[in-house]
């Protein structure tokens, strides 16, 4: 079953906060990650993995009914946090995927201590049914 | 290749893999080694002919592919530790590329490779690939593209599986008669879980995937021709082939669920159901009574009825009654409850989903709600159902489901408004 592993970040300035960082704090962090991917990879789960730009760069598309749709600038005020990234999982279970987001959350930050960021979790809407327990054929 | 050429080369990829690992002994590498060998043929013989013998063909580039990797494997070896001089016992190992075929391969031997790819200790998405690919012949992109993951995770996790086979031990045996039919369990479920995952995708418009529920099918074929006798065995082959009869009625033209009651029964595959309800009467005949066979039973009495109306409900409920004594499993029970339903009306039926849903292993579960609202639908209490509707609709983890029940609540409620 599929997964979709979402990591948010307070919203703050509508920048990523690592300008404040030091270099070694940064690269522990580029250095979980790349771990976590590759660890996720070789155990044959990893669907897919992006990181997002920052919200500062966000356009907010919209339809306004006739011609060209309405494209406008964040930041966003009314969003507390955003999205920073986000896996795709294919696991055995649901415990799994949340086993694999409690790691992501100990993405080390600052001072080399877990970030402990919010990893959302959400089941992908590929699961099968189970047919045959299924009495409407 | 021909597209007639891909199932030859599929069925005999479990035996020539048997047949290597038998002789060579190091699953790992025998199966890199058929699968190399089986794109060769894929490659080779519609220039060339299939050849007289295909397997003998397959077996012995297999075992000159398997020669190869040993020999570079201690070669690299020999690079890595500079100071062995000796040959390594691998290469002493190694015939020589062309010795004559090797002997016929037992069936048990194909048997002994569903039961090692299928071990327990297997997480049961690895099973399902290693089982696809070493017992089915597919190719890894096959088997990538049927679960929508990319091929280098699917080639991993697979990967990892031999890894798993080779780390926890076991072995490339054949348990003795006495465990066979308890060993077969976890083979089976394999089985049923490829079928299901194909059965959901199929009612996608993605023609270029592989069918898994054919390549599901095709499986408990060959499992049932290794063991005739064995009545879960041709009762889960027996559940396939009358569930997969429907597939042509059970979704309309945007991959929408059309319900048995709602199915036109005249494009249910005649053909399937006879042989189905055949392997169902001969199981039955044996006294056989398990799990698989029971659920085939029930798919069979529904074949059977040319007309919703035809459907013997008191055979249904008999059926769930003996399952639901045989699993304590209370989705059957939720089955049950809308068969008895149909026997001595809805009513009933409600007074029963009362009593299951105390159960906490299906509390909350959407199915719970799915099966009250179809319940409350057929005692008129209209409203009542669009809620228990909407309610299941925001608990399904399928789209499909959740689209047909969000489309049977719009439609209670425009009747009502």
């Amino acid at each position: 079953m599929k997964f979709m592993l979402m990591m948010h970040a307070p919203r703050g300035t509508g920048e990523y906060q690592f300008p404040g960082w030091k270099p070694e704090e940064f690269q522990a962090h580029i250095q979980f990650m790349k771990d976590l991917n590759k660890d996720l990879r070789s155990s044959g789960e990893l669907v897919g993995a992006e990181g997002l730009s920052p919200p500062g760069q966000a356009r907010i598309v919209r339809s306004k009914g006739d011609g060209a749709p309405e494209v406008t600038d964040g930041p966003f005020a009314e969003f507390k946090e955003f999205l920073v990234g986000y896996w795709l999982v294919d696991v055995e279970n649901a415990d799994r995927a949340y086993a694999i987001a409690g790691k992501a959350s100990t993405a080390p930050g600052p001072g080399g201590k877990p970030m402990g960021l919010a990893i959302e979790v959400r089941q992908v809407m590929s699961g099968p049914p189970d047919l045959f327990l299924d009495a409407r054929g | 290749m021909k597209k007639d050429g891909e199932p030859l080369l599929r069925d005999l990829a479990p035996r020539v893999l048997a047949a290597v690992v038998r002789r060579y002994g190091d699953f790992d590498t025998a199966e890199d080694a058929v699968q190399e060998a089986l794109t060769a043929a894929f490659y080779t013989w519609p220039r060339t002919g299939v050849p007289e013998n295909p397997r003998a063909w397959l077996i012995r580039v297999a075992a000159r592919k398997l020669t190869d990797a040993v020999r570079s494997e201690s070669a690299r070896r020999r690079r890595e530790m500079k100071a062995v001089r000796e040959a390594s016992p691998e290469e002493a190992v190694a015939p020589p590329p062309d010795e004559a075929p090797l002997d016929e391969v037992e069936e048990d031997d194909a048997l002994a490779l569903l039961f090692m790819c299928c071990h327990p200790a297997l997480t049961r998405p690895s099973a399902i690939a290693l089982t696809l690919r070493a017992v089915g012949g597919l190719t890894t992109a096959e088997i990538a593209g049927a679960f929508l993951v990319p091929e280098p995770t699917m080639a991993q996790r697979i990967s990892r599986a031999k890894q798993a086979i080779k780390s926890s031990g076991i072995g490339f045996a054949m348990p003795p008669p006495e465990e066979r039919s308890a060993r077969l369990g976890p083979v089976l479920h394999v089985l049923y879980l490829i079928f299901n995952e194909g059965y959901a995708a199929s009612a996608g418009v993605e023609h270029q995937r592989v069918d898994l529920a054919a390549q599901a099918i095709r499986l408990a074929r060959a499992i049932h021709a290794l063991v005739p006798d064995d009545g879960e065995v041709r009762g889960l082959l027996a559940l396939m082939v009358l569930t997969d009869a429907r597939r042509a009625a059970r979704t309309g033209r945007n991959g929408e669920i059309i319900p048995l009651d709602e199915q036109d029964r005249s494009l249910w595959d005649r053909e399937a159901i006879a042989e189905g309800v055949e392997l169902v009467t001969a199981a039955m005949n044996r006294g056989a009574a398990g799990w698989y066979l029971l659920q085939a039973a029930i798919a069979a009495v529904h074949d059977e009825a040319s007309r919703v109306e035809e459907t013997d409900w008191r055979q249904i409920v008999a059926l769930y009654g003996v399952l639901v004594q045989m699993s304590d499993n209370p989705m059957v029970a939720l089955n049950r409850a809308v068969a008895v339903a149909m026997v001595d009306g809805p009513e009933r039926g409600l007074v029963l989903v009362d009593a299951i849903e105390r159960d906490p292993r299906v509390r909350g579960h959407y199915r719970v709600d799915a099966v009250r609202a179809h319940l409350l639908e057929r005692a008129d209490h209209t409203m009542a159902a669009v809620s228990y509707y909407e309610a299941a609709a925001q608990k399904t983890a399928n789209l499909p489901e959740r689209d047909y029940l969000l489309l049977k609540a719009a439609r209670l409620r425009s009747v009502v408004s």
